[in-house]
């Protein structure tokens, strides 16, 4: 894959990072934030090279710790892990198919903040967990389902409004000519 | 050798991981405050974007809805200017008796407000950010409140912007007092990660004859918070353990769903 789908990648993770701590509205009327990186994960590991997978997980994470009361790294392993696996089995994978998309970006939706949550529980922490915290993990789990189509389908058109396009091949071969006027 | 290209990934990315989470908690909150400074150009962008809406209001409205406004605050400001001098007057009373009792002396609070310029992206912490820092004079532990009541306190400091943790984080922990006959003493806790208008009020002691309604102030012990800041009311309440403690349910002041400023309280 080339630089400039990496750093598109990378730009769109810092950007839904902003997003989700600067826009509460989601919060507001269901009562949980919607993570984008998990879907962002699922097209990196898709469509990228492991050293993308990589530096999404660690900038990504290390991001989203900035701004949150995590402790710094705590985001970096599970979306890695998720990314991981998901490279791993890839070619096994109809990523083409907007429903495959769809199932990819519900289970990492859903198994991103799993692991982050019995990291911190594992790291002594004590975050905020009850009988509402399986209505957030499903509102983020339909949340991140519902992204992954959509960005797929905006890296796809930054592919092709900023990449550089195949060469059409023409049906013409010169030794497939045939030539006329001669006896 | 694509293999190794993974596992090498793999190895490297845990590691990274584990040297974070190996520093010294001081370095780490160091290192924390450098990655959320990449944010700043784009706190300036969202203050921009959040002023538009406000000016372009500014700037339509007729004259005479202005003149009509600004006579309204004449009359709030006079009407407060009086009730500030019955407050001095309170105060300096106060002041006296608690002289003639040798008791200490009650400071005047001192205030700074503060915009909330972010809200954490994680569902399981409630904090917010905002835009006063340490060159403000900001330190961590000062508390923070809105003309509800209280909110939190500061969890982080920076250079331009604090973390503040709110009322209902298991990390924001108060000691309260119900106002009523007994003066019932207790520990405002973590509340379910949904609600954040409601917290628990625990370690009240067992048989305390609460109400609903009754109002909920801080205590002042603990070194944090001062005496007297507005917490909430009373809810319902219920004994815990075979009565060997009670526990209420507190519903908050201040509106933590809808905060866009807060004061930070100085000592």
């Amino acid at each position: 894959m080339n630089a400039l789908n990496t750093t598109l990648i990378l730009a769109a993770a810092f950007l839904a990072v902003f997003g989700e701590a600067a826009f509460s509205v989601l919060r507001h009327w269901l009562g949980a934030q919607v993570d984008l990186l998990p879907a962002l994960m699922v097209y990196s590991a898709l469509n990228t090279d492991i050293v993308t997978v990589s530096l999404l997980a660690v900038s990504g994470g290390l991001w989203f710790d900035a701004l949150s009361a995590n402790p710094l790294g705590a985001s970096v392993m599970p979306l890695f892990a998720v990314g991981f696996v998901i490279y791993l089995q890839r070619e096994l994978i109809l990523r083409e198919l907007p429903f495959a998309q769809f199932v990819l970006g519900a289970i990492a939706s859903a198994v991103t903040p799993a692991l982050t949550i019995l990291l911190l529980l594992t790291g002594g922490q004590e975050p905020l967990f009850g009988w509402g915290s399986i209505w957030q993990w499903l509102v983020m789990t339909a949340g991140g389902a519902v992204a992954t189509p959509i960005v797929f389908e905006f890296f796809g058109w930054c592919q092709r409004a900023l990449g550089y396009q195949p060469r059409v091949e023409t049906s013409f071969r010169p030794d497939r000519e045939i030539r006329r006027g001669h006896n | 050798m694509f293999r190794k290209k993974h596992y090498l990934a793999l190895g490297a990315v845990t590691l990274v991981a584990l040297l974070i989470f190996s520093l010294p908690q001081r370095e780490v909150s160091r290192f924390k405050l450098a990655v959320g400074g990449l944010f700043l150009p784009l706190f300036g962008l969202l203050n921009a974007t959040q002023q538009l809406p406000g000016d372009a209001a500014t700037a339509v409205l007729p004259r005479r809805e202005l003149l009509k406004e600004l006579e309204n605050l004449h009359r709030e400001n006079q009407q407060l200017r009086v009730q500030e001098l019955q407050a001095a007057a309170i105060a300096r009373e106060n002041n006296q008796l608690r002289a003639l009792l040798n008791r200490q002396r009650q400071m005047p609070w001192k205030l700074k407000l503060a915009n909330v310029v972010l809200r954490d992206p994680a569902n399981w912490w409630r904090t917010v950010q905002i835009d006063l820092g340490s060159r403000d004079g900001l330190r961590e532990n000062l508390p923070v409140l809105t003309p509800d009541g209280l909110v939190g306190r500061v969890s982080s400091v920076g250079v331009t912007r604090s973390q503040v943790v709110l009322l209902g984080d298991p990390n924001c922990r108060v000691s309260a007092r119900v106002e009523n006959q007994a003066h019932d003493m207790g520990i405002v806790s973590a509340s379910g990660p949904l609600d954040n208008a409601l917290v628990e009020l625990t370690y009240l002691a067992g048989g305390a004859n609460l109400k609903p309604g009754e109002n909920v102030v801080t205590s002042g012990q603990g070194g944090i918070y001062p005496p007297g800041i507005p917490i909430g009311q009373i809810v319902d309440s219920r004994p815990v353990e075979f009565g060997l403690y009670t526990e209420a349910r507190v519903k908050l002041s201040a509106k933590l769903g809808g905060l866009e400023q807060v004061w930070v309280l100085f000592p």
